[in-house]
Parts: C-alpha cells; structure tokens; sequence
C-alpha cells in the first residue's frame, strides 16, 4: 500500500493548516457563505439537513488497520459514534461540528488521510476494483494507476474550478468491471494492444443522475506512459468547453454528447498534441516507484486446503453458505479474498460503528496483513485471508454483524443515504432497503435467485446507482409525499446499461410486494443458468409491467 | 490609487485601467492613460494599437487565449476575467498563453479575485492579481504561500513530484 514519503507530509501538512486559516475566516466572517462553500466542499465539508458532514478519502477504497483505527477513534471523539462507507469508496461523519473539522484533519494527516476533493467541482477520489491486486485475471495491478493519477489530480491548479465534479474509475480485468468504469466521467481500463504493451482503453462521459449515460470510447489504445498528459488535455477541453450556465447540463457528458463522441475525441488529441511531450509525460522510473508500493505482502507457500474447508463445510451449513457467497478466489494457493458485509437487516447499509471499525482493524491484523478495502457496494473486504484460518475468521465475525452470507444476492442493497441524513434527497431509501430485506429474509431463496443487483437512491443524484442496478428503486417526491420509481435491466459492468423505467411509481409500503412481483415474473420464466438480467434481456420490460400493474 | 498584488505577496499601485466592453452601438473609449481593452477589440484595431507601452488587453473567460497568436508578446499587459471565482476557465486560459504561446509579459487576473484562488492562478501563470475591492490585500501573501511545492507541473515549474522524486 501506498506510504506518504517527507513531500506527501509536508503538502499533507500544509493543506491542514490552510484549511484552518479559511475555517477561521468563515468563523470570522471575512468570507461570505458563498465564498466558503467550494473552499469547504473541496475539503468534504457539506452542510447537511441535521449537521454537518465530512466526507473523508480512502484513495481506491484501500486502508490499514492503524486508520481504520483512527477513523473510530474521531467517530468516538468528533462524532457520535458511527460512520458511513460509502459507494465511492470514501467515509463520511455525519455530525462533527464545523469548528472541530481542522482537527479532524490534523489527526487524519497523522495516519496519512484526508479529505481533499472528496466534494466540490473537482477531480475527486480515484476508485477502482476491491480485488485489485489478489486476483489472477487482472491485466496489471490498477492501484499504482490509481496513485499517479491521485497524486496529479491533487490540488491540481487548473482544475479546482471545474464545471462540475469530475470522478475517474480504473478496472484492470477483462473479465469483469468492479468499478463500474462506463458510468464515470472517465473510465480507464487497463489493456494491452498487439504488440503486447501496456495502456489505457479510455471511456469519457458516462455519468448517472439525471441524465444517465454509458461512457463512449473516445481513445482506444492510451501507452502507459502518456496517461496524465491525456487526462490533462481532457479536462482541460471540458474545463474550456463545458457548459457553465446549467448545473443539470455542466457534467463532460453532456459536452461528449454535444460534439459527439468523434468529435469530442478529435479536440482531446489537438489539445494533447500540444502537450503530448511535456514534462507530465510518465516516467518510467515514476511508474515503478509507485509500483514498488504496491508489491505483494509476505505470503507463506501454501496448498489449497480443499480437505479442510470441504469437511468443515460438511459440519456447517452455515459457513458452507458464506464460503460460497462471501468469499472468492485468490492468486495465491492456500489463500482467499473474504467479503465482510455490512449488510446486517436492519442496519443501514454502509453504517459502521466506532466499536466495530476496531473490530475490523484487529481482524485485518489477524487474518489479512493489517490492510482493508472499502467496495463500492458498501462492504469491507479482507483481502489475503489463508484458507486455512476461514473458519475461524467466520467464526469471528457472525457475533460482529459481518457473517450474513448474501453478498450480490437481492439483499445486498446498494443504498445511499437518503432522506433520513442527506438535504438533497427527496425520499428516504434506508427504510425502502430494510423493508426489502426484511422480506427476502430467507437465505436459500436468495441463492436460488442467484446474483441481483438491487440499488436504491433518494434522489436523482443517484449516490445509490439506482440507474445501474437489475433492479433499481429511485425515490420521488409528489406533493410532498415519498414515492418510488422502478428501473429494470440496468448494469455497472462489461455490458453496462441504463435500467429502463417500469411505470407510475409505488408508495413505501407497497415496495416489498412489488419486488416480490417482478421476482416471481424472473422465476416463472427463466430458463437454467439465466440470471435475473439474463432473463430481464431476453423477454424484455413488458411481461414485468404486466404483472406488477396488473 | 487602486492596488495590486505581486506574485510574491508585496503589493503596488495600479496605474492601468480596465476598459469595460463598450455597449451595442457605442465605440471604444480609451483613456489618456494605461489600458486594458477588450481583447478582440484590439485585434480589430491592431493598426492603431500596435505597439503602444500603454495599451494592453483582457480577455473573458468564453475568449480564446490563441487568438492572440504570435502577437502576445507586443502586449505589456494580458488581463484575464474572472466573472465569477468559481468559473475555471481563466486557469486553463493562462497556462495556454504562458506555455504554448509563450507570454513573457504580466498576466494579471481580474474580476472575481478572491484570496484562496491566487495560488491556483500564480501556478498557472499569473504574476499579478488585482483583489476584489472587499479582500484584504494584506492577506495576500500567506495565501500566495500556503504551499512550498505542488504535485504537477504546471507553469510555475516543469519538474513533477515525480520527476524530483527520481532526482
């Protein structure tokens, strides 16, 4: 994992004693509310419905134990208590006090964390996929990427003032997309061309919210070394030309899709070809060194331990359960990645407790070389656990709240805040999430509807991913009353589509029933092996009306 | 006198004037002194003002830096308009002029001039900032200084944290 070095510091340092200088202006007075905001948006600072919130960095969702511990100690000090993980793989209080937020800051650097451009209309935090690194189908590691280009984007002083928030995803497998690259604003994923080297397949103007869009290949083949200089020349083509007069419309999407895609990509190469040679191009040295942080942890020359696992399967239904819905295969024999959800019924889902933050942070140093990862579908992830410890890790963590064996199944929700936390949403998603698991309660129906993407958001912004789940439940305001609008067939990965809407929109309590509706269209009518999207693609939206509006 | 800020903090007397755009209809009004007048209107009128030590241009943040060409460097003065702090594009605007049309002279930022952006716009190329009247100019210099070093290049230097790291 990356580790700050005397220049990470010093700027680290810096920036927290210029975000106190501008909090004591605010306090002051010297700076109007106006003047303020993208200053303190810049550094995660929302003013929200109850209290403020800080939204906090995990760069590419990865931490150690020492942070995770801090994180609980300033939820426990600053906070009451708990935090969020969140779906761009970051953290977020929910009610630290303004003035306290310096300090904040000053114990993050401490453990080499932040909150820079975690908001506002910038670069934000790079993302990437959870398994980076410990799977064996991945083309090269994506997470050195993801640093180089945190680094670059961070503070980076043509860009501080986009037209609106820029947020750029890496995926290195070709077999599947954690990372949801076609739905941001630029998605890189990792390839090699013919002659076997090393680039960029580079997507721009993907985006949810209220213009939802697939992100279109603007640059097939991007050599390594020219990734920043690239990036410079796209955003500083968006920064020029993006549209400034509408925030609907200020996303690159909307710019892509004006010039179309040919013609979007034809000003990014006459604006690269000016800088194309510049002293951003990569280095090979640069690369490696950033590499070098990201080498493999000292794992022990190990067998599988089939035999083992297979008879504590036999013994245990239950962990034979979450062996094969939370945990997945690992590059390493003997080892495998373990998925902790955080998806217990009846807690929000991402919502994490100081108390539990540190039992996670003892657990990565007992079973995963002190390192955790943050998903975008709001779970924690131990990457390196050994085989042969899996049941007793499981054993620790079913009293924890962490063993519920549903990962990607209905009830692993992907939920955002909604209106119980956050000012923008338009309906509350946390009690639409728990009401849905509440039903599916029962795990062997879970696993007979195999993998189904169920995403919620509270509002247009989609920080639910609404538009990108199988399923996906949007939350709407009629005349003050909540709502809820269904999207069908939408998905975040290789084959990335944006759900269709199903029809007139449903009150809360009607909501279980209605999944429960669109499940028993997918049961009656697939066919062996199909999936709920599978099904979904081939019969189409109609038979799913039919039923639910019948 | 109005003041300005210097890209090292210290301060000075303003001795040009901003030639606001004139209305439909109405012609170009410069005064007997320094001026800063639209650039496109100077464009227009280049045979007039050519090489004049007295007149210099602004841009808005719509305008594109490249149509001044080769002739950046007859200008004492390029002015670039914020018209409000949270417009970007001026950012983008001067390193075009400072790197690819390779303006020596003062780029100086106007408008919407605000504290906490004037070390965003001294490593995009700006040497002189005249603050918005409110601001207190003397603030200016720890907020030029808040950083020691950047993670880009950027105009202000061509070596990247990554490159010193090599070095």
């Amino acid at each position: 994992m990356y580790v700050y070095d005397e220049h990470d510091r010093q700027i680290a340092a810096e920036r927290v004693a210029q975000f106190r200088d501008q909090t004591d202006r605010a306090l002051a007075g010297e700076l109007a509310e106006e003047e303020f905001l993208p200053l303190r948006l810049q550094n995660g600072l929302y003013v929200q419905r109850l209290a403020p919130m800080l939204r906090i960095a995990v760069p590419y969702g990865m931490m150690r134990s020492n942070q995770l511990r801090r994180l609980a100690r300033i939820s426990r000090d600053y906070d009451k208590g708990y935090a969020h993980f969140t779906t761009r793989q970051n953290v977020q209080l929910n009610w630290p006090n303004l003035e306290d937020v310096p300090d904040i800051l000053a114990e993050l650097a401490e453990v080499e964390m932040h909150a820079n451009q975690t908001s506002g209309n910038c670069i934000r935090n790079t993302t990437t996929d959870q398994f980076a690194g410990v799977q064996d189908d991945e083309i090269a590691d994506p997470r050195p990427y993801c640093e180089i280009i945190r680094q670059w984007s961070t503070f980076h002083p043509e860009f501080a003032f986009l037209p609106r928030k820029f947020k750029v995803a890496v995926n290195a497998s070709e077999k599947t997309d954690r990372a949801a690259i076609q739905v941001h604003d630029i998605g890189l994923q990792i390839v090699r061309n013919e002659a076997g080297d090393l680039g960029f397949r580079v997507h721009v103007g993907g985006g949810l919210g209220r213009t939802p869009m697939v992100a279109p290949v603007i640059r097939e083949f991007l050599p390594e070394l020219d990734l920043l200089t690239y990036l410079e020349a796209v955003l500083r083509v968006y920064n020029r030309y993006g549209r400034r007069d509408n925030k609907f419309k200020a996303r690159i999407k909307i710019l892509v899709k004006a010039l179309t895609p040919a013609g979007f990509a034809d000003k990014v190469e006459a604006e690269w070809a000016h800088i194309k040679d510049s002293p951003t191009k990569l280095t090979r040295d640069a690369i490696d060194r950033i590499k070098s942080y990201f080498t493999e942890p000292s794992y022990v020359s190990l067998e599988n331990a089939s035999d083992l696992l297979a008879k504590q399967r036999f013994e245990n239904r239950a962990f034979d359960q979450w062996l094969s819905h939370n945990v997945d295969t690992h590059k390493k024999p003997g080892y495998s990645i373990v998925n902790l959800t955080i998806k217990e019924t009846g807690t929000p889902p991402g919502d994490v407790t100081d108390r539990q933050m540190e039992q996670i942070a003892d657990l990565a140093d007992e079973y995963s070389f002190g390192e955790i990862r943050v998903t975008h579908q709001q779970n924690v992830v131990l990457a390196d656990v050994r085989q042969d410890r899996l049941f007793e890790l499981w054993q620790a963590i079913v009293p924890m709240g962490f063993g519920t064996a549903n990962l990607n199944t209905l009830t692993d929700v992907i939920c955002c805040p909604g209106g119980d936390y956050c000012a923008l949403a338009n309906a509350k998603s946390i009690p639409v999430a728990e009401a849905i698991q509440r039903r599916f309660d029962d795990l062997d129906y879970l696993y007979d509807l195999g993998n189904i993407d169920l995403n919620i958001s509270g509002c247009m912004n989609a920080c639910g991913h609404h538009h990108v789940g199988n399923i996906g439940v949007l939350g709407v305001d009629k005349k003050g009353e909540e709502f809820y609008q269904i999207s069908l067939g939408g998905s975040s990965h290789h084959d990335a589509s944006i759900g269709k809407i199903l029809g007139p929109s449903f009150a809360r309590e009607a909501m279980p029933d209605v999944i429960a509706k669109i499940i028993d269209v997918y049961v009656g009518r697939r066919t062996e092996e199909e999936t709920f999207l599978d099904t979904y693609r081939r019969i189409g939206i109609d038979p799913f009306k039919e039923s639910v509006y019948a | 006198m109005p003041e300005i800020v210097l890209h090292n903090g210290s301060i000075k007397q303003d001795d040009w004037v901003v030639v606001p755009r004139p209305e439909e209809g109405e012609s170009l009004n410069v005064p007997d002194q320094k001026a800063l007048i639209p650039a496109d209107l100077w464009l227009a009128g280049y045979e007039r003002y050519a090489g004049r030590a007295d007149i210099g241009v602004w841009l808005d943040s719509h305008q594109e830096p490249e149509s001044l060409g080769d002739k950046v460097n007859e200008l004492p003065v390029i002015a670039v308009n914020f018209p409000k702090f949270t417009d970007g594009r001026g950012y983008s605007i001067a390193r075009i002029l400072r790197e690819r049309l390779g303006f020596e002279n003062e780029l100086r930022a106007i408008g919407d001039v605000l504290l906490d952006q004037l070390q965003f716009m001294k490593r995009c190329g700006f040497n002189s900032y005249a603050l918005r009247p409110d601001k207190d100019i003397q603030k200016a210099a720890k907020c030029l200084g808040f950083f020691t070093q950047g993670y880009q290049a950027a105009t202000d230097t061509d070596t990247p944290l990554f490159r010193r790291r090599a070095g």
